[in-house]
């Protein structure tokens, strides 16, 4: 296959961009201090140069194609197909990008943009750590200085990813603050970034915070969705009646939703994570479960308590363990162009385990949460759908919390810094 | 004028700045958070710190996710937040400060109140006594329901402007800005530090080119020699994680360290 789109195309103008102010109806927009404006500004400014620039899209193209492996393969998941009614399902492998995910698209872009920027120090938060290691990996392409945050309990549960960072040169610095988790690492982010912006490029990893990042980081994913439309016409003749991403922040999801928001036939369904079920009140699906509200710097879906005070996600994937969404996808819940559905730990699990023993992928548990969404909507489908999944991270970090789930091994053979998840199902575990 | 009784909010406020004007002084004003150490305990350490000088305090609304604060001030509000704290206790700290004729403005987080409801906590905050309010992570872009609300009901609006605004920012920033401007001396968070920053005089002065409204200047204050170097070039000095690691010790530090502020702004005259 030749002459597929490319990350440059991504950045080209498409007609969906949000207003001046960075809003999406009346989701975005910039709730953040005063101090960090020019900052944004700053992003702001050199990301529209950037996009227009021949010499940037062609160096990011070098890039992705030499460096991070794009494009990346759509492959036909045929016996995951007899498990969801029939129904043909296509994998879009960003698991198979350099460091293991989609977020070094994003990363390469705006590492490229740190150096035009003229700064020499990048910042990132990480929950699971595929960001985190994505930003170390190009910060130490590039040479540049690499600080990441992540919170404390999610140190724990992705000690190697940690360790990859660190081996990449990167200073990570565990979070104790609040949750100890996702929002508290992009919560001392932006204390390190107010007072280091001079020199300091802040790395956000998902499509959320203030404008321009949720665009930006959309655009730097696109290529996502531009690739697997191509790919999937080429190899099938049709487009797909649906396209299925894991949302957190939400970031492959906008990726690969995208450059299909005009093609008016084809579902868009975003999983979010429903931790232990949403009725439990311990989840993570902010937009199945939450309300609008600020937070990081953006009008979005939140979950927060009657005072707003933001409550506590769960999750077993720590890339979905976060209490907001990119406000573009608040924005195509509100005008019901996407769906999202909300996927439990369990019955994400459940489609890990199966993805793993019918096509020999073992999956990020983020991204099996969007293959347990493809299944239910396949069996609801039936044989004639063609469902296109964003396979958006591998599950190599994951392999130990997969270990306990299903009790592979031998517990005293783990490290013990993980809690054993306590649950009642135990005995629905087994291989 | 005589107090809070007889005008709006903003009225007040104003007043507040124009008595220490007249005064040949900056005014001192403190920030203590709701439900630090508990909510009566921090009626308490707000009484005294208006009783031993502070002209104005900040009551500070407890929030989750408080990004512009540094280690001291998220401590205590985590802290106020595992004790229960809610909105309306907030509301019920500016009702006993007012009560006392003390002048109060509540410092918070946007998204509290726009859960609470822009219109109806303006609504509310008038009612309790309140004088307006200050928000560090809502700039004037963001504020259209706000700057109405704030008319309506007569409140103050304070915004925040940093070394890192352009003219052109300072310009709207100050324009959408009723009561006073809070001028952050430093790009960081907030927290007490040994010496005032060298911004902080630059800061006030490009902003003065845009607005005669008074200027407070805070990040960083801690002591009354502190407090006296600032309110050579500042209409207003804020005072609040010193404030806040007082309280710690107890109302007797408070007071002590309140008395020591109060003296510094009024030992070294401004002019103004």
């Amino acid at each position: 296959m030749t002459a597929l789109p490319t990350a440059g195309d991504g950045l080209a103008d498409h007609g969906h961009d949000p207003d001046g102010g960075g809003h999406f109806g009346r989701f975005g927009g910039r709730y953040m201090p005063e101090a960090l404006i020019a900052a944004v500004d700053e992003v702001a400014a050199a990301y529209e140069k950037a996009r227009h620039d021949p010499e940037f899209l062609t160096e990011l193209d070098r890039l992705q194609r030499d460096y991070a492996g794009r494009p990346s393969p759509v492959t036909e998941a045929r016996r995951l197909s007899e498990h969801a009614g029939g129904a043909t399902i296509l994998l879009k492998r960003e698991d198979l990008n350099h460091t293991g995910s989609h977020k070094i698209n994003n990363v390469l872009g705006q590492a490229l943009l740190t150096v035009r920027m003229g700064k020499t120090r990048v910042i990132a938060e990480t929950g699971a750590g595929q960001h985190g290691v994505a930003t170390a990996t190009a910060a130490a392409l590039l040479g540049l200085e690499c600080v990441v945050y992540m919170g404390e309990v999610d140190t724990e549960r992705q000690a190697l990813n940690v360790a990859r960072m660190r081996l990449l040169g990167a200073e990570v610095v565990p979070v104790t603050t609040g949750s100890r988790t996702l929002k508290d690492a992009l919560n001392e982010a932006y204390r390190d970034w107010v007072s280091s912006v001079e020199h300091t490029h802040y790395v956000l990893g998902t499509a959320a915070g203030p404008h321009p990042f949720p665009m930006m980081v959309r655009d730097f994913h696109r290529v996502i969705g531009l690739e697997a439309r191509a790919q999937v016409l080429a190899s099938h003749g049709t487009l797909p009646d649906a396209v299925l991403a894991c949302v957190g922040g939400g970031s492959n999801a906008i990726g690969i939703f995208h450059p299909f928001l005009d093609d008016a036939g084809v579902r868009l369904v975003g999983c979010e994570a429903a931790g232990d079920g949403v009725d439990t009140g311990r989840h993570a699906a902010s937009i199945t479960g939450g309300s609008p509200g600020a937070l990081h710097g953006a009008l979005t879906f939140v979950l927060q308590d009657d005072d707003g005070q933001t409550v506590e996600s769960h999750s077993i994937s720590a890339g979905l363990d976060y209490p907001g969404v990119g406000p573009e996808h608040s924005y195509l819940a509100e005008i019901g162009r996407a769906e999202y559905v909300a996927v439990t730990d369990t019955e994400a699990m459940d489609a890990f385990r199966l993805l793993c023993r019918t096509e020999g992928i073992i999956p990020a548990i983020e991204s099996a949460h969007a293959i347990a969404g493809a299944l239910r909507l396949g069996r609801e489908l039936g044989p004639d759908a063609t469902l296109l999944v964003n396979l958006s991270g591998r599950g190599d970090k994951d392999v130990e919390t997969a270990a306990r789930w299903f009790e592979v091994v031998d517990p005293a053979a783990l490290p013990t810094t993980e809690p054993v998840p306590d649950d009642a199902a135990a005995g629905e575990r087994e291989l | 004028m005589s107090g809070a009784a007889t005008g709006t909010g903003l009225t007040v406020l104003d007043e507040v700045f124009a008595t220490a004007r007249a005064e040949g002084r900056a005014a001192l004003i403190g920030y203590l958070p709701t439900g630090y150490p508990t909510v009566a305990g921090s009626k308490g350490l707000l009484a005294q710190t208006l009783d031993a000088g502070a002209d104005l305090v900040e009551i500070g609304l407890p929030y989750s996710d408080p990004v512009l604060d540094g280690p001291v001030i998220q401590h205590a509000v985590e802290t106020a937040l595992r004790g229960g704290v809610r909105t309306k206790d907030t509301l019920e700290v500016v009702e006993s400060v007012a009560a006392r004729g003390g002048r109060a403005v509540v410092m918070t987080y946007w998204n509290p109140i726009l859960r609470y409801g822009v219109e109806a906590f303006a609504r509310d905050l008038a009612a309790a006594g309140g004088l307006g309010l200050i928000t560090p992570d809502l700039v004037p872009d963001e504020a259209a329901g706000w700057l109405d609300a704030a008319e309506r009901h007569g409140l103050g609006r304070t915004f925040l402007v940093a070394p890192s605004s352009t003219e052109e920012r300072l310009r709207s920033t100050t324009a959408a800005t009723r009561g006073f401007v809070y001028a952050a001396s430093t790009m960081g968070v907030t927290g007490a530090r040994d010496a005032v920053s060298d911004t902080a005089p630059a800061l006030v002065e490009r902003t003065r080119r845009h607005t005669d409204l008074p200027i407070g200047v805070g990040l960083g204050v801690r002591s009354g020699a502190q407090a006296g170097e600032v309110a050579q070039f500042a209409d207003g000095v804020i005072v609040g994680s010193a404030l806040v690691s007082a309280a710690e010790h107890g109302r007797a530090a408070v007071a002590r360290l309140a008395s020591e502020l109060a003296a510094g702004v009024r030992g070294n005259h401004t002019g103004r």
